[in-house]
């Protein structure tokens, strides 16, 4: 075929395809034009600030944690190109933008509140040059007896989270930032969760996890309480307005956990699966109480029960849980390969998760049906101002 | 493959990788700037506005820049343009030379009427960067610097993103005969 009439070919087949929409769009809808009105994918939430967003923005539906290894040799200068584009993209895609090169605008167009967030792992600070300065407790966490850990979903140098309420602007949001990060990185893990779907519940609502608990009643009160326990106030500057990310994939025994008893389930936690509330008596934003008694002078609440273990026994042991479920299952054999990607958010991993996480693994009747078999942590630099790049005071 | 997605590939074409001879002058131009901030709107009182640009990452060669050109008072002429990558540098357009897309040095310059944003595009308008001085790797910024028909300039930087636009469509294009 010519050169030229290739082209009427093409010109030709552009033609039909314009008319097949429109014929389509007649058909389908009969009554007047829709108005445009406000909707719930429209909704965005701000990427630049003091702090980055998706920690304390109240947890979104979906979420996908992806570490990302630096490719050998990697040294500032490649970070600095690495968090440059990913700093940009995210800008975009949280706004609803696509990314500068790309040219589908409709693919991110409802980001549905979408955010993306940060975190430096050890080899990151390595590869800046600036190993001694990566906190030790993020270096290495110290070994619980209770883990049973797999590298396959452990570690990482760079965490890229993405949270929507909608899983489409989600993948499309992950695919271009992976593109965007490929020529200096690799993916080393990849880990997606859910949590119950946007307006199941009003909002506010504590989500419940796979065990059929509420799951975060106790988080601190968004606001003062929310801040202090998770922002870091003083230190580096590459620190302060961050925070530190512990990243734990919890296996759930969700088979045995179904067929145990109602009345264990509520004193394994000391917090009832219906509302939520302390088997102590109250409402869901009521403390357990310990010394409560039954009749015969026996405690109510279990000194085991997973709330009792694990409640902060000083303020710097406060932390944010923003967890997600996951669900790669069922197995071949008709198992359930469930959990949940705990995800804590704290001022200081040393004295919040790890005091707490040393407790949970000594004692906790929950350890007879999780088990932590992945484990990350990362620090969440602060966030960064419009024409800024996350990590800047890092690479400064 | 269908035509329409063929005529999609063919419109996607990236100006890197259209037809044109490198014929640069060997100078010794300034690497890329290294400022760790991604590449920010240019604000400028000459009466255009930069916004989205980028540049496309090159080991050697040429490459091409390109963004949302916007005038935000009467119409604006762009009759060259500098950048920190290249001693050499010109405005493109892309027109259909006998079925196939070819570029041209565009006459004129781009000229951008603030009734409508002048998007410089892969298979569209573009700022030609030739004779690069060193490779320009994703996550690179380059300095762009235009100057317009009555001597202000606007300056803004270009942030390098991958692209493969263009190319596997030229090849596709190329082996489609027939
Ligand atoms: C699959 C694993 C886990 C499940 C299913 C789980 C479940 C729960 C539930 C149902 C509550 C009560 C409601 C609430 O306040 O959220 C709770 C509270 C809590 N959990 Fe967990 N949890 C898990 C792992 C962990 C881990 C690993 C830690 C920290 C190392 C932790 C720390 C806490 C804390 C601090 C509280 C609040 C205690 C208080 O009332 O002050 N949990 N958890
Ligand atoms: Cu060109």
């Amino acid at each position: 075929m010519t050169a030229v009439a290739r082209r009427a070919v093409l010109l030709g087949g552009a033609a039909v395809a314009a008319g097949g929409v429109v014929a389509g769009a007649v058909a389908l809808t009969p009554g007047p034009p829709p108005v445009a009105v406000p909707v719930p994918g429209a909704e965005t939430v701000a990427f630049h600030g003091a702090h980055q967003a998706g920690i304390t923005t109240p947890a979104q539906a979906h979420a996908v944690f992806t570490a990302l290894d630096l490719r050998r040799g990697s040294g500032p200068d490649d970070v600095a190109r690495l968090l440059r584009m990913l700093t940009d993209d995210a800008a975009r895609l949280t706004s609803g933008r696509p990314p500068l090169e790309a040219s589908d605008p409709e693919l991110p167009a409802l980001p549905s509140r979408l955010t993306v967030t940060f975190g430096f792992g050890p080899g990151l600070f390595d590869a800046v040059g600036r190993g001694g300065e990566c906190p030790a407790v993020l270096r290495e966490l110290p070994a619980f007896a209770t883990d049973r850990l797999d590298p396959r979903w452990s570690g990482g140098d760079l965490l890229v989270q993405v949270c929507s309420d909608d899983p489409m602007p989600l993948s499309y949001a992950l695919r271009r930032l992976v593109r965007s990060a490929r020529s200096v990185a690799t993916v080393r893990w990849t880990q997606r969760g859910f949590g119950p779907a946007r307006g199941s519940e009003p909002a506010g609502t504590t989500p419940r996890n796979l065990m059929g608990q509420r799951d975060g009643t106790a988080n601190p009160a968004p606001g003062a309480e929310l801040d202090d326990a998770v922002w870091v106030r003083e230190g580096p500057d590459w620190l302060r307005g961050g925070s530190m990310l512990v990243l734990r994939r919890i296996r759930m025994e969700l088979d045995t956990w179904d067929d145990f008893g109602r009345e264990g389930k509520h004193m394994a936690v000391a917090r009832r699966l219906d509302t939520g509330a302390p088997v102590t008596g109250g409402g869901e934003f009521d403390e357990v109480d310990p010394r409560m008694v039954d009749g015969r002078g026996i405690p109510i609440a279990i000194g085991g029960a997973h709330v009792l273990r694990a409640t902060a026994r000083d303020p710097a042991e406060r932390m944010l849980r923003r967890g997600y479920s996951f669900d790669d299952g069922p197995t071949a054999d008709g198992l359930p390969d469930a959990g949940l990607l705990f995800a804590a958010y704290q001022a200081d991993a040393a004295r919040a998760f790890v005091p707490v996480q040393q407790r949970l693994a000594e004692s906790d009747v929950m350890n007879q049906w999780i088990t932590h078999v992945g484990s990350a942590t990362f620090v969440i630099p602060p966030g960064c101002a419009p024409g800024g790049m996350i990590g800047e005071a890092l690479l400064g | 493959m269908s035509s329409i997605l063929r005529r999609g590939l063919l419109v996607a074409a990236t100006a890197a990788a259209l037809v044109l001879s490198a014929c640069g002058s060997p100078a010794a131009p300034a690497a890329p700037a290294t400022s760790t901030a991604p590449a920010p709107t240019s604000t400028s009182t000459s009466g255009l506005t930069v916004t989205d640009a980028w540049v496309k990452p090159a080991d050697a060669g040429m490459t091409a820049v390109f963004g949302t050109l916007t005038a935000t008072g009467g119409p604006v002429t762009v009759v060259s343009a500098a950048t920190s990558a290249s001693p050499r540098t010109e405005l493109h357009e892309v027109v259909m030379n006998g079925g196939a897309m070819t570029m041209r040095p565009k006459e004129g310059g781009f000229v951008v009427d603030p009734a409508a944003a002048h998007e410089l595009k892969p298979g569209g308008d573009h700022v030609m960067v030739m004779d690069l001085a060193s490779p320009i790797r994703p996550g690179d910024q380059v300095r762009v610097t235009f100057t317009l028909a009555g001597g202000g300039t606007v300056e803004f930087t270009a942030l390098a993103k991958e692209t493969t636009g263009g190319e596997e469509t030229y090849a596709d294009h190329a082996g489609m005969n027939g």
